[in-house]
């Protein structure tokens, strides 16, 4: 009895192929272009975290406190209130206090990288110009496991600067600036008055020329010395194996330790919410898309219905129920929706590989990238759920109607 | 022995509005297992309103209906969609096949709905139907690349599918010539007379009247 109402479903759609036709390429487009582009917007956005979540500390514990520490005189009187004016930060101590403890502790979370690391200003002068350094003070044996910057050296290696106290990284763009190169010294100044010659042992190249620019990597001790400030570090950078967990890890560590202790979620806020508007905008526009396309399947199918009001009379004076009627013309709409998918999808999936063949230059970037494409199933199945719940949606209203007709009415009508 | 298969009392159908208009009124009917019955009346008198209330098509809007003993008129329309299927048939006036299925198909879509025989039982049934109406040829024409008298006896072949107790035809000749009609009042009076059918015709044609057991006169919805 099914196989009766899909056959009356198919013979109606083929008995108006042009129809059908135009209805069916409107679900097809609709569909290939919802995989599309949002396999490209979710590619992008993946590709966009994998960087962020690669190439940022997954927490870093900063040398500052969230909230200002309370006085002690308020502690001493909670119930008081405390007027005070002027309050002078300590400037001298400023840095993680005893960081060698706080890493023993943080160390001992299963699945996580520390290191320490003092950030400075520096300057190096060459040939009558002054070039602004932030220097990156870290223990060399850590570099590797807390940063990625190792895989962007085009000459040297990491082990070359855990080899030379003296060592430093620099990046392209400052190399090219001041004509330096693998093996030359360079003398950074800081505004200590403290001045240092260090070695090139790398050469690091991102792609984005700020950063290669202006950042460099040395050892901490180095650092410290430089700055005046031995044994302090003002942050500590953490890897971990699971970088989801970021959240959570950096509630317990600025639970236990006080200091604040940002995640990269939480550093990232602004892009994160930036990427989920894109997403509400991306989703509004594919919806549209099928939304038109699902009008499309509206108008065939109440079109059907409205010529075929005479054989749905004869079908129900045969003994069809109301249900029968609306499975037929909702089974029209599946057909659609079903046939949109099998071209549809194929359609996307050729036109998310030719994006992928496009390069193209971020903003802020020196190199070509190719575009991020997602092709995960998911991509496929949420553009395929959508083509069939628009398509078989489309066919719900029409369907209703069929399904009430009455046979009388149309028997009366046709002068029986 | 004789058996009543269609007892109607006081039954009446008005249509509400703006003008309220009363299709069919007060009908007292019996209807014997095997008779061969005609309509006949002036145009507009009602005929049809009173055939779609027998073939419960349509609901009476009052009085009562029984079909063989059971009173049908608190039956849902899904309850009266399964008693038309089992127990009755129907022939119209014209053009009341499914346009895109052929003569075999159109024949074989009541006893697939109804799903009691298995496929090659109920492919044999459509053969014999067609056969017996003379349309083995026509078995795999559509509706448009046949003459109206063969159109008409596909639409009894599909009404006998199910084997139903009562045929109601509505005006089944109207719209054929001579010698198309005078076959399809053979095929319906054969029905009744040969293989023992109950039949109900509206017709116009006194001489087809003429040849039934009885004739009910309708005029302005009631028995004349
Ligand atoms: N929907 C309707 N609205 C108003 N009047 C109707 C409607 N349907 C039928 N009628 C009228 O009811 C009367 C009976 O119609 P019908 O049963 O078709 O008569 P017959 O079959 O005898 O020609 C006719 O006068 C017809 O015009
Ligand atoms: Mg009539």
């Amino acid at each position: 009895m099914r196989t009766v109402l899909v056959d009356v479903a198919r013979r109606h759609l083929l008995a108006r192929k042009r129809q059908t036709l135009v209805s069916l390429s409107g679900i097809v487009l609709g569909t290939g272009f919802f995989l599309a582009i949002s396999a490209m917007m979710q590619g992008s956005e993946a590709d966009f975290i994998h960087r962020l979540i690669d190439n940022s500390p997954h927490v870093t514990v900063q040398d500052e406190f969230r909230n200002p520490r309370k006085q002690p005189v308020a502690e001493l009187y909670p119930a008081a209130l405390v007027q005070m004016h002027r309050v002078k930060p300590e400037t001298e101590t400023r840095g993680i206090r005893n960081y060698k403890q706080s890493l023993d502790y943080i160390r001992e979370i299963p699945g996580i990288k520390a290191s320490p690391v003092l950030l400075g200003q520096g300057l190096v002068s060459f040939a009558g110009k002054d070039e602004a350094l932030s220097l990156n003070g870290m223990v060399p044996s850590d570099v590797e496991e807390v940063s990625t910057i190792g895989s962007y050296l085009t000459e040297g290696s990491l082990r070359d600067l855990a080899g030379n106290p003296d060592g430093i990284l620099v990046g392209s763009e400052l190399a090219r600036i001041l004509s330096l190169e693998r093996g030359e010294s360079i003398t950074i100044s800081a505004t200590t008055g403290q001045k240092h010659t260090f070695k090139i042992v790398g050469i690091f190249h991102t792609g984005r020329a700020a950063f290669d620019q202006s950042q460099v990597f040395l050892a901490l001790k180095r650092v410290q010395a430089l700055l005046n400030r031995p044994n302090r570090a003002n942050e500590i950078v953490i890897k971990l194996a699971d970088p989801y967990s970021a959240q959570a890890v950096a509630a317990r560590i600025e639970g236990r330790l006080g200091y604040k202790s940002v995640s990269w979620q939480e550093a990232s806020e602004d892009i994160m919410s930036t990427l989920a508007l894109r997403n509400i905008i991306m989703y509004s526009v594919v919806t549209a898309v099928l939304l038109v396309a699902a009008f499309g399947i509206y108008n065939v199918i109440s079109t059907v219905v409205m010529e075929k009001q005479r054989d749905i009379a004869i079908l129900k004076s045969t003994g069809f129920h109301a249900r029968d009627i609306q499975v037929i013309f909702l089974t029209e709409g599946l057909f659609l929706g079903l046939l949109g998918c099998g071209l549809g999808l194929p359609l996307g999936a050729g036109i998310m590989w030719g994006l992928g063949q496009l390069n193209f230059k971020f903003p802020g970037t020196t190199q070509f990238n190719r575009m991020p494409i997602d092709w995960g199933w998911e991509q496929f199945a949420i553009a395929g759920a959508f083509a069939l719940i628009a398509a078989v949606g489309a066919a719900w209203l029409p369907s209703r109607k069929a399904a009430k007709v009455k046979p009388v009415d149309i028997l009366r009508g046709a002068g029986a | 022995m004789t058996e009543v298969l269609l007892r109607a009392e006081r039954l009446g159908r008005k249509l509400e509005g703006d003008v309220p208009v009363t299709l069919v009124h007060d009908i007292d009917l019996e209807i014997q297992r095997g008779e061969f019955i005609a309509i006949t009346g002036p145009s507009g008198s009602g005929k049809s309103s009173l055939l779609y209330l027998l073939g419960l098509l349509d609901q009476p809007t009052s009085g009562r209906l029984w079909l063989e003993g059971v009173e049908t008129s608190s039956f849902d329309e899904d309850r009266l969609a399964d008693i038309r299927l089992a127990r009755l048939g129907f022939v119209f006036q014209a053009n009341f096949l499914l346009p895109e299925f052929s003569a075999r198909e159109n024949v074989q879509l009541p006893i697939s709905r109804r799903g009691k025989l298995d496929e090659p039982a109920a492919r044999s049934r459509v053969e014999d139907l067609l056969a017996s109406l003379g349309l083995k040829e026509q078995a795999d024409k559509l509706p448009h690349q046949m003459s109206g008298g063969q159109n008409q006896r596909v639409a009894i072949a599909r009404a006998l599918a199910n084997d139903p107790s009562i045929i109601f035809a509505d005006e089944p000749t109207g719209n054929l010539d001579t010698a198309a009609s005078a076959v399809v009042q053979t095929i319906l009076k054969d029905l009744a007379r040969k293989q023992g059918h109950t039949v109900i015709v509206v017709t116009h044609d006194p001489s087809f009247a003429a040849q039934s057991d009885r004739t009910i006169r309708i005029v302005d919805g009631a028995i004349a």
